[in-house]
């Protein structure tokens, strides 16, 4: 005897829009709207308000206007003349220059040091793990600042290479390390060196073609042919050979001592060395931890299981280990590429021109533009790490187990 | 059988033998060594060049130790006193330490003040950090200490702590009356009741400005390591609640409310901690009513909040997603709404899950504290950067200054990320 009440004729009553939960949502959800048009507003209107004061507006034509300033790494064409947009730019190449180069650094210290903390060396695990405890409890603020002061404070002032018995030498007649910054050799493309060029990139190309037609091999016929030495040939041999053919086309220019510093070769700022060190170093200690772990995770199981196949450790690490953990280590990596592309804004620090030390520093204080400056700035990393995290997911859905 | 037993055996052996000792190749020192240095060629070089290195750090780092200075008023007399040798230069430790951990404008004759917070930190924070281990009446230190921290460091009248902690006790009374009725009422309810409060107590402030009070010290005053930790300890305790409503949010089903989460938390991950600064720094001015100014250390306390909110949030989140969709439906079933479901069953369970992420959010923040040296604040590289390097009596010194920076941030971030181990360790309840 139950009584069935119909929706239609319940009056709609105002407390329904807290009580009722059909309603509920909705009603928190324009509440959340309103008090965010109502903060959006009151912000924007003392924005208003104040630029209006100050005498101020929002522009972008400062980005046009000569910049006025050197910037002493310029992997593109600049000067003192070039537009604050162009500062902007050759920053955001620095920017990218450093952060690429730490996160190769910083992967290979990372994976070394995950491996050999596994050792079974005891001294070795002891040396690694203090490593990592080391370098990933102190901020990478002040491992920049010590490097740099090597790079600066420590190293021979280049006047110290002059004389007949000079208190500092250059390594191999070819790498000067001076507190200007570090002089290497630099390449000079002569005639012909594109065919050099041209035959290095066709023998990668030739080390990926002769490993697959080793794995159609394996598969189809079940013969296993040797990898690694044929790879090195096919690597090097050409190469070398069409170098000297075409008469020793790229050739090394040294950097020599002339005056009071150093000339030709080329320049790798201190501030760039301390910059990428110090995220190398304090990002490997992270990634060790992450590989560490991502070995760890796959089962013991499955190295018996691969041992009781008959495969041999090198092939068990190989096939079976690696490509399992490679699942775990990944995602954590790339993270880690992110916060390194975010931390090399700490460029700032040492006077690394980056996009902060550009469009966030110079060209912030000599034009007045902060607010535009900054989202500008806010805009430029945004991107970077979106477009980071994008791959992330990309790559995180073509890993993930396929299961039916 | 035993009887006939006994007539036949001659001799039956009533104790047990002591174990004899392994082979004297299968123990000690030398069996070790052999299994853990030496075990395959390999392994013996691995050993050898660790071994090197190890004796080519300690030949070469050990002098300077050994032959540090402690005494000297600059670094010339400093080089003076060692005479052409190498060593260490600690004078300046010993003659700025205050400024490294206090700043420099901090009034000497208050450095007790900050010292008592501090220590009043680690006591207050015991009994969060080692739970039913100790009394749980210390958590009423944990409670208030917060306002009592507040006026040991800052100074003034004990009223303006006093009147916030009122403020805070009523407004849980109101929430806790209301409660019952409903959640939001509850809140809208406490809320309206402590701004109550502390309007009125604003009056009683200024009617006694001496009543107990400190000496009062400006915000610019703080400095040193002191900065870095008053900046990882308040930013660290406001981004933990904040971090858990943006991950609510972020999980929840209302478009709109998900929207604003998501793309607050996005947009913060993705962009740099110095960005930020630099907005606290000369942005945040423009957004304020005209005329309104506030400390520099509160905007910077602002945006850090916000940033690490966004870091915990995403962990938070991920301590959510891990949780077996039964609980949710477990708690839907018994006609738990919302509010009561993820107070009683799904936070207690995420929050589990996610503390060593949160645990590390707060170790990196903690570190990250040292960039609010670039926007001209005099935090520990703040102070050895700007004063103490500057100064023509300490021009030149650096590997002693930055190695106690960085042996201060060791010690902090090295104990908390092993407490978070063995917390770890003692939250596995699922024994495996």
């Amino acid at each position: 005897m139950t009584t069935v009440t119909d929706p239609e004729t319940e009056s709609f009553r105002f407390s329904m829009l807290f009580n009722d939960t059909r309603y509920r949502s909705l009603t928190f959800q324009f509440i959340a709207l309103i008090l965010l048009i109502v903060a959006m507003a009151y912000l924007g209107n003392n924005l208003l308000s104040n630029l209006a004061q100050a005498g101020l507006n929002i522009s972008y034509d400062f980005l046009g206007a000569p910049a006025g300033y050197d910037i002493n790494q310029r992997p593109i064409d600049y000067n003192s003349q070039s537009t604050h947009g162009r500062a902007a730019m050759v920053g955001l190449l620095n920017t990218l220059i450093v952060s690429g180069l730490a996160c190769v650094t910083a992967t290979v210290l990372g994976v070394f040091a995950g491996v050999m903390r596994l050792s079974p060396n005891w001294l070795v695990r002891k040396i690694m793990s203090v490593y990592v405890e080391i370098f990933r409890n102190v901020p990478v603020l002040i491992w920049i600042l010590i490097i740099f002061f090597i790079m600066t404070a420590a190293m021979p002032a280049p006047r110290d290479f002059r004389g007949d018995d000079p208190s500092a030498s250059m390594l191999f007649d070819m790498f000067a390390f001076t507190n200007r910054g570090v002089y290497i050799p630099k390449p000079i493309w002569g005639e012909g060196s594109m065919i050099v060029v041209g035959t290095f990139f066709a023998s990668i190309i030739g080390v990926f073609l002769y490993r697959r037609y080793a794995r159609t091999q394996l598969y189809q016929h079940g013969r296993l042919l040797p990898t690694l030495w044929p790879s090195l040939a096919i690597f090097f041999v050409p190469t070398i050979l069409i170098y000297y053919l075409a008469g020793q086309p790229v050739t090394l220019q040294y950097p020599e001592l002339s005056g009071f510093n150093f000339r030709g070769g080329i320049t790798i700022l201190g501030s760039l060395i301390a910059l990428w060190f110090a995220l190398a170093i304090y990002t490997g200690a992270f990634i060790a931890e992450n590989v560490r772990a991502g070995i760890l995770a796959i089962d013991k199981g499955q190295t018996e299981a691969a041992a009781a196949l008959g495969l041999r450790p090198g092939r068990i690490m190989n096939l079976v280990v690696l490509p399992q953990a490679l699942r775990v280590i990944i995602p954590p990596l790339i993270s880690q590429y992110l916060n390194i592309t975010k931390n090399s804004s700490l460029a700032i620090a040492v006077g690394y021109m980056d996009l902060t030390g550009t469009l966030g520093g110079i060209t912030l204080l000599q034009t007045g533009r902060a607010i535009e400056s900054i989202l500008l700035l806010m805009l430029f990393y945004l991107t970077i790490s979106l477009l980071i995290s994008l791959f992330m997911n990309i790559y995180n859905n073509s890993m993930k187990l396929k299961e039916r | 059988m035993s009887d006939t037993h006994a007539q036949s055996v001659a001799f039956v052996r009533e104790t047990e033998i002591p174990p004899a000792p392994p082979p004297e190749a299968q123990s000690g020192a030398v069996r070790w060594m052999q299994q853990n240095l030496f075990s395959s060629v390999f392994n013996s070089i691995l050993t050898v060049i660790s071994f090197t290195f190890i004796a080519w750090l300690v030949i070469n780092v050990y002098p300077w130790f050994a032959n540090g200075i402690w005494q000297a008023d600059s670094i010339r007399e400093c080089r003076e006193l060692l005479d052409g040798k190498t060593g260490a230069c600690f004078a300046v430790l010993t003659e700025r330490w205050n400024q490294l951990l206090f700043g420099f404008s901090y009034p000497v004759e208050g450095y007790w003040r900050p010292t008592t917070a501090f220590v009043l930190l680690l006591v207050s924070i015991a009994p969060v950090l080692a739970r039913g281990r100790l009394p749980n009446a210390m958590f009423i230190l944990t409670a208030i200490y917060p306002f009592l921290a507040y006026w040991l460091i800052w100074g003034g009248t004990i009223m303006t702590p006093v009147v916030a902690l009122v403020g805070f006790v009523v407004g849980y009374m109101a929430y806790s009356r209301l409660v019952t009725r409903s959640f939001a009422m509850g809140a809208f309810g406490g809320t309206a009741a402590a701004i109550v409060t502390w309007y009125l107590g604003g009056f009683l402030v200024d009617a006694m400005p001496n009543f107990l009070a400190l000496a009062e010290v400006p915000s610019r005053s703080m400095g040193g390591f002191m900065l870095n930790l008053i900046l990882g300890t308040v930013c660290v305790s406001l981004s933990i609640p904040l971090g858990i409503l943006l991950a609510l949010g972020r999980q929840s089903n209302m478009p709109i409310v998900k929207g604003i989460c998501v793309v607050f938390i996005e947009f913060i991950r993705g962009v740099p901690l110095i960005t930020l600064l630099f907005v606290a720094n000369v942005v945040l001015a423009y957004f304020l009513p005209p005329g309104t100014t506030f400390d520099l250390i509160l905007r910077v306390i602002i945006m850090i909040t916000m940033f690490s909110a966004a870091y915990i949030a995403e962990v938070v989140r991920g301590g959510l997603a891990a949780l077996p969709r039964g609980q949710y439906e477990a708690a839907d079933s018994l006609g738990l709404d919302y509010p009561q479901a993820m107070r009683l069953i799904i936070l207690p369970q995420a929050l589990k899950i996610s503390i060593p992420g949160i645990v590390n959010v707060a170790v990196g923040l903690f570190k990250d504290t040292v960039l609010v040296s670039v926007i001209s604040m005099f935090d520990t590289v703040g102070m050895i950067r700007g004063p103490i390097q500057q100064s023509t009596n300490w021009l030149g010194i650096y590997w002693e200054l930055f190695g106690f920076a960085a042996l201060l941030f060791f010690i902090v971030c090295y104990s908390i990320s092993q407490y978070s181990q063995w917390l770890e360790r003692q939250l596995q309840t699922d024994h495996r």
